[in-house]
């Protein structure tokens, strides 16, 4: 692999905040990370971990409390001047989960397509924008006649595809797919997944992948974060992480994924994690370090040796 | 095949609705005998037919549709013929319960949760009263809820999704049914949660003696509890047989797309395996094998016959003319053939 990698975004001690004072909630806590062109970025964690909210703050549609998010080379949270809004919109775009929920029922599909290139007008004639749609429709694999058509009269996966055609038709750099195929049936998850992986080839797309799907997540991404209420405990490599995960959260969340795979899924040991229990954090504060070469975690002193002798264990050697 | 009792018999049912004037049939002739004790799994993508095929076992289906010939024999009776509410009553909740997907919606916000497992009790056994309080203490300990005697008076709005999922759990079994159907119990929940809900499960179907049948396009945990797993396709059974003979040794060309479009078997930076076209419209009569239009390896008479069940084993079958002996020989995709030797290994060695 090259080193010369060039970062797209980048997370700096993120933070998001819900709610006023006593009410407040701090949904997630002193996140940083950042993502290289041209590589899909994983971030796995149970519902309410703030993934999710991680996706929003990029595209800027949760405010964020704290940190930076810089995105080649440009703040672009908090308060921006509107050139670099638009800028931003077109060039950070997403994938939603639902198709079914995501699409507006009473547009034609030629409309929903539409809807962004219409919002920033950067077209110069209608025959353009028609061109765009059109062309963005046979990328992810649809007919242009589909475009008259109400999205109640495609299936799942074709839907999905709508859902895929109205975010590259911006000519994005950076795409956010927040759980694009977990409502799908496993034989469309994999055409969708598949159109992914051709957009990226062809379009030198950079995504976001933010998923609860393991096994999905080791197939289609570069490199993973797993989250937990807020924090991520866990970055790497996605092979690294896959072959040595190392933090209690991590360790528990692969072995409650359910293997495809009767024998090793009914040998497999079920981990349990318990905060309380797994960390004495109070007179050693954990720390963000580097473990392995690109692979970072979350622990104290006392933990980092513990991790590291798993490592050496496994024939790895750790750094430190 | 091994002298197990057959608990539940379906023969060769038809399932149709009418809809928008059209006449649609969602299940086509699928025959199943359930085993006493076993879990099975049903599989199939969204409209093949796996929810429709267990609701008709307890008198569920939409008032659109019905049991157009068939019969499922339960208890010495034919449920197929069943016409009243009445008659529904003395099987559904009672002999055979069901777990809902969504514990968000299968429970009643106004209720306390109490009540609600409380109300199964009183209305399917002879106990009433501070009896019934006691039973329905006894099963929510039972299906994991701490501290039960307070959680008794709590609504469900105060349950997490898991905890919630459970009371939907202990107003399945409060009448100690005979036959238990998940249907797709675990897909609203988180995977660390799911994974305790599948262990209660399999912890009760030994506790309370039951049959459970799963509903689930999550193969994941197809492989976690079932015994057996029949494959849907297209409101039919296409193949059937022990958890390990159909996840290591399919045989018709749907599950070895199925299984070879899992990302597990697939490799890194190619592209996965994917099942051309869509389902087949069910408003149509289908010709011959339902999956020979998006099969590239069908055969002249995929097109034409339907095929029967050809037995593997003893405990395996399956509705494909590729294995009557007078079929070309035809490999499966390489990824089936992978497994196929791993099983083979794992079984010598």
């Amino acid at each position: 692999m090259d080193k010369k990698k060039e970062v797209l975004l980048e997370v700096k001690n993120l933070r998001v905040e819900f709610g006023k004072r006593k009410k407040r909630f701090v949904a997630v806590d002193d996140v940083s990370f950042h993502i290289y062109r041209g590589e899909t970025f994983g971030l796995v964690g149970e519902s309410g971990s703030g993934k999710t909210t991680i996706g929003r703050a990029i595209i800027r549609l949760n405010e964020t409390a704290g940190g930076e998010i810089i995105f080649d080379g440009k703040k672009i949270n908090g308060k921006i001047d509107k050139e670099l809004d638009k800028e931003i919109t077109r060039r950070i775009q997403m994938i939603f989960q639902d198709p079914m929920a995501s699409l507006n029922e009473r547009a034609k599909v030629e409309y929903i397509v539409s809807e962004g290139l219409y919002n920033l007008k950067n077209y110069k004639t209608d025959e353009e924008r028609k061109d765009k749609v059109e062309k963005a429709m046979l990328d992810v694999g649809l007919l242009p006649e589909f475009l008259s058509r109400f999205p109640h009269e495609f299936s799942g996966g074709q839907r999905q595809r709508i859902g895929v055609a109205r975010s590259i038709v911006m000519e994005p750099e950076l795409i956010i797919a927040d759980e694009p195929i977990s409502a799908l049936d496993v034989s469309i998850r994999a055409q969708v997944l598949n159109l992914m992986a051709d957009l990226q080839r062809k379009k030198g797309l950079t995504y976001l992948f933010i998923a609860h799907d393991l096994s999905v997540v080791r197939f289609i991404t570069d490199r993973v974060a797993v989250i937990y209420k807020g924090k991520i405990v866990e970055l790497a490599e996605t092979e690294r992480l896959y072959r040595n995960p190392l933090h209690p959260y991590t360790r528990s969340l692969f072995s409650a994924i359910p293997i495809p795979d009767p024998r090793k899924e009914r040998a497999k040991k079920l981990e349990v994690y318990d905060p309380s229990c797994h960390h004495d954090y109070d007179k050693d504060p954990p720390k963000w370090v580097e473990i392995e070469p690109e692979h970072f975690i979350l622990a104290n002193e006392r933990e980092l040796e513990e991790y590291r002798k798993m490592l050496a264990k496994n024939g790895v050697q750790a750094i430190g | 095949m091994e002298d197990k009792k057959v608990i539940l018999s379906v023969k060769d049912l038809v399932i149709k609705f009418r809809l928008r004037g059209d006449i649609l049939t969602a299940i086509r002739e699928a025959s199943l005998d359930l085993y006493e004790g076993e879990s099975l799994a049903i599989v199939g993508e969204s409209g093949s037919g796996k929810s429709v095929f267990t609701k008709s076992f307890m008198g569920l289906l939409d008032a659109n549709g019905w049991i157009d010939s068939g019969s499922i024999m339960f208890e010495g009776e034919d449920l197929a013929k069943f016409k009243t509410e009445k008659e529904w009553l003395k099987i559904r909740g009672k002999k055979i319960a069901m777990v809902f997907q969504d514990p968000m919606t299968s429970l009643n916000p106004l209720k306390t949760v109490g009540k609600q497992v409380q109300e199964a009790i009183e209305l399917h056994q002879d106990i009433k009263g501070d009896e019934a309080k006691d039973l329905t203490i006894q099963i929510l300990q039972d299906v994991g809820i701490h501290d039960p005697e307070r959680r008794y008076n709590q609504y469900p709005h105060e349950f997490s999704g898991g905890m919630r999922q459970r009371v939907v759990i202990a107003i399945a079994v409060a009448c100690n049914p005979r036959i238990l159907i998940c249907d797709e119990p675990t897909t609203a929940l988180d995977v660390t949660i799911q994974a305790q809900i599948l262990e209660l499960l399999k912890g009760l179907k030994d506790k309370y003696n039951l049959t459970t049948i799963y509903i689930t396009h999550d193969l994941g945990v197809v492989a976690n509890v079932a015994d057996r797993i029949a494959v849907m396709y297209a409101g039919d059974i296409i193949e059937i047989g022990k958890c390990e003979e159909v996840f290591y040794n399919p045989q018709h060309p749907y599950t070895w797309a199925l299984l070879s479009s899992l990302p597990q078997l697939g490799v890194k930076g190619q592209d996965l395996f994917t099942i051309k076209g869509t389902p087949p419209n069910l408003f149509y009569e289908i010709k011959g094998d339902a999956f020979a239009p998006r099969n590239p390896r069908a055969l002249k008479i995929d097109f034409v016959k339907r095929p029967p069940y050809f037995q593997v084993s003893p405990t395996h079958k399956a509705k494909t003319w590729l294995l009557d002996p007078r079929a070309p020989k035809v490999e499966p995709p390489e990824s089936i053939r992978i497994l196929r030797q791993q099983w083979e290994v794992g079984n010598n060695g």
